[in-house]
């Protein structure tokens, strides 16, 4: 028996029983359980067990999940783009041009101290900023930049992005500032001193040995933004729709084999997507 | 009537009383001491959970009231999917059409209610008065009984058993910002005036929200439906078209979902003309805003709460329902609720809770005479106001049709949700 054990590979496949079981058991049963419902129709009151294609026929007949899955595109690219420059931006200033470490502490708290209330209050505060009467408008109003108030700040796309830019920057930063703290310094100098540009040593040292971090920071947000649903709810005025809304509206309504196909159909999307950002960077091999 | 309830057992069966009281008060009494230790848990859409009431409750009866208010698609799913995880189910009626053949709630014996005899004709045949039309939609008598607890079917009139103890309803319309619109406004077509671009709203809630379109459309003399409440899939179609086309035209600021939404729109003037909720009014005037509960003369749009027992009740438990259920109807919580602006199931036995005053200025449409206070004593009007369309007849007589759910319920759920996401 204790020959038995020893043998490697029956030791690694114990050690990797734990995580295995606990995976599949939390993670690979729910999912299985969501495709297999996604086949199942729906009552008025109930859901019963049935092998139909209803659900994924109305969903892609309906002009509807065209228009919704482009908007959910649309929210995350526009949100990734931004998220990624302002993160860039951050790290780069928080890796390189912050000298002590104490005060590089310091600074990456103080980007994490919003985190401290949760999601929602921190979206729901743009509200009362952004609208018809609030700050911003009354601001620019007493500036006399503009004379009506601008009613796109609030219940626009505009208030959606601002929420996911505002909501997710952190997951850019976070993994950016990892990636260029591992960076050696004496990379830099040596560049320097062979007479690169600031630019030249951005494009060729710091951004190529950084693209990890970056792609880790780019799966966080895309993930959160083409799963989100309330952030579009609520900065929208419920006026817009993505994914996320879809299913939210169905389960709502107890419809959930249609949920239960539009999750599978956001979740084949997500997969997708991120495999191609994967082709571009292999993170293991640069980690 | 409730003092009755402090008597112990032992209290009860010294002496002679005993046999008295036996006869006068029925079963629940017995459970009187017994009933203390009983938990309730409700779960209903917020229009009637209040702290208050579960204070009173534990009060007057004992019990603990342990209430969850979710939004009303949520209630509803709550009641049909998860029917362990609540004892008493306070939805709407529109509601029963969904969850009652799930077979998840058990109909209520009415020689069990004490004050079976004092709940308004709107809830057993319909009728407010013997003169009454009863208007289109699901209108509360019509999913109200059923011939046995068991029985998933509807009955056509009053049987012995009911659905739900009505508990409160209400006739809503739009609420304005007059101070902010400027010139009075008589019709439901208003909301989609293009003078109110950028400032109207409507609610997300799509079998409450399709009603209002309903009324919408029906004042603009665009369409004219067969039955409101329940309407064919061209009518869906039509009144959904033309809102779509409103919306692509910017007419609304943004939908809302739930109450404090709709409060927050209104008083940050954010949107002039919504659908609203009467408690709503009420919370933006609270904040010194002017805000009306606009009567128009298509007029109303009506709901109706009740209570439901859930179908593993049996027991101590039921019993202490069912005291609670008459405990709701006996005038504390009828009149406690009125002062929110809705109507009591049984508005006569709430006359004791009242002063004269609120009597009259909520259900008579009397000028107040003083300071009219909301349930929680905030002073919401002043000597002189009167209600905004006037007094209980006026206002529940008027009613042109009921929330409710349709034959082609899913037909719209999914055309309505088009409409939010196009």
């Amino acid at each position: 028996m204790t020959k038995f054990l020893r043998l490697p590979d029956v030791r690694s496949w114990l050690l990797a029983m734990p995580v295995t079981l606990v995976l599949s058991f939390f993670l690979l049963l729910p999912l299985l359980m969501i495709v297999v419902v996604s086949f199942w129709g729906a009552t008025e009151y109930s859901i019963y067990p049935a092998f139909q294609f209803d659900n994924y026929q109305f969903l892609f007949g309906s002009s509807v999940t065209y228009q919704v899955f482009l908007k959910t595109f649309m929210y995350t690219g526009i949100t990734w783009a931004t998220t990624l420059a302002i993160g860039f931006t951050i790290a780069y200033f928080l890796a390189f041009h912050v000298r002590s470490q104490t005060w590089q502490t310091a600074f990456f708290l103080l980007c994490t101290i919003p985190f401290w209330t949760s999601n929602i209050i921190r979206m729901i505060s743009w509200i009362p900023f952004l609208g018809r009467h609030g700050l911003a408008n009354e601001t620019l109003i007493k500036l006399g930049l503009i004379k009506e108030p601008l009613e796109w700040l609030l219940y626009s796309d505009f208030a959606v992005i601002l929420a996911f830019v505002h909501l997710y920057t952190l997951f850019m930063v976070v993994p950016i500032f990892n990636t260029m703290l591992r960076i050696d310094k004496s990379l830099i100098e040596a560049a320097h001193d062979a007479g690169a540009s600031g630019l030249q040593i951005l494009t060729n040292i710091i951004i190529p040995l950084t693209k990890p971090g970056i792609m880790i920071g780019s799966i966080f947000v895309v993930a959160l933004v083409m799963g989100d649903f309330i952030t579009v709810r609520f900065m929208s005025g419920s006026q817009a729709a993505n994914v996320g809304r879809l299913i939210s509206n169905d389960i709502g309504l107890l419809a959930y084999p249609s949920a239960a196909a539009t999750s599978v159909v956001l979740l084949v999307t997500v997969i997708l997507t991120i495999s191609i950002m994967l082709r571009f960077v292999d993170i293991r091999k640069e980690l | 009537m409730m003092k009755k309830n402090h008597y112990s057992r032992r209290t009860l069966l010294k002496g002679g009383v005993a046999a008295v009281a036996a006869s006068a008060l029925p079963a629940p009494m017995i459970w009187a001491q017994d009933i203390k230790d009983v938990t309730l848990r409700q779960v209903g859409t917020g229009v009637s959970a209040f702290n208050e009431i579960a204070a009173k409750a534990k009060e007057d009866l004992g019990i603990t009231l342990e209430m969850t208010a979710l939004d009303s698609d949520a209630t509803a799913q709550r009641v049909a999917t998860q029917p362990n995880s609540f004892d008493i189910a306070d939805i709407e009626y529109w509601m029963c059409k969904k969850v009652w053949p799930t077979g998840n709630l058990q109909g209520i014996d009415t020689s069990k209610l004490k004050y079976y005899d004092k709940i308004v004709g709107i809830f057993k045949d319909g009728k407010l008065t013997p003169e009454s039309v009863i208007a289109q939609g699901s209108a509360p008598h019509t999913v109200g009984f059923v011939e046995n607890a068991e029985d998933k079917a509807f009955a056509k009139e009053e049987t012995g058993f009911m659905t739900l103890i009505p508990t409160v309803y209400n006739a809503d319309t739009l609420g304005i910002r007059p101070d902010l619109i400027g010139r009075p406004i008589e019709s439901w077509a208003e909301l989609l005036n293009p003078e109110f671009v950028g400032k109207a709203s409507i609610l997300d809630v799509s079998s409450i929200g399709i009603m209002d379109m309903a009324m919408v459309c029906e004042a603009m003399g665009e369409i004219t439906y067969g039955d409101k409440g329940n309407m064919t899939k061209e009518e869906i179609d039509k009144t959904i078209g033309i809102f779509t086309e409103a919306k692509k035209a910017g007419q609304f600021r943004a939908f809302w979902k739930t109450f404090d939404e709709s409060v927050n729109l209104m008083a940050s003037g954010e949107v002039v003309i919504q659908s609203m909720w009467s408690p709503a009014i009420t919370a933006v005037r609270a904040r010194g805003i002017p805000c009306v509960y606009q009567p128009l003369k298509e007029g109303y749009r009506s709901w109706g709460n009740g209570l439901g027992l859930a179908k593993h009740l049996s027991g101590l438990q039921l019993e202490a329902a069912q005291e609670y259920m008459n405990w709701y109807l006996s005038g504390w919580v009828g009149g406690f609720l009125m002062r929110q602006g809705y109507y009591s199931a049984a508005p006569e036995t709430s006359k004791l809770f009242m002063s004269d005053d609120e009597w009259g200025y909520w259900l008579e449409g009397k000028a107040a005479t003083g300071d009219i206070t909301s349930p929680q004593g905030q002073v919401i009007e002043h000597a002189g106001a009167v209600r905004d369309g006037g007094s209980f007849y006026d206002r529940m007589g008027h009613v042109a049709c009921w929330n409710s759910v349709m034959d082609e319920n899913q037909y719209m759920v999914r055309k309505w949700n088009e409409f939010i996401a196009a």
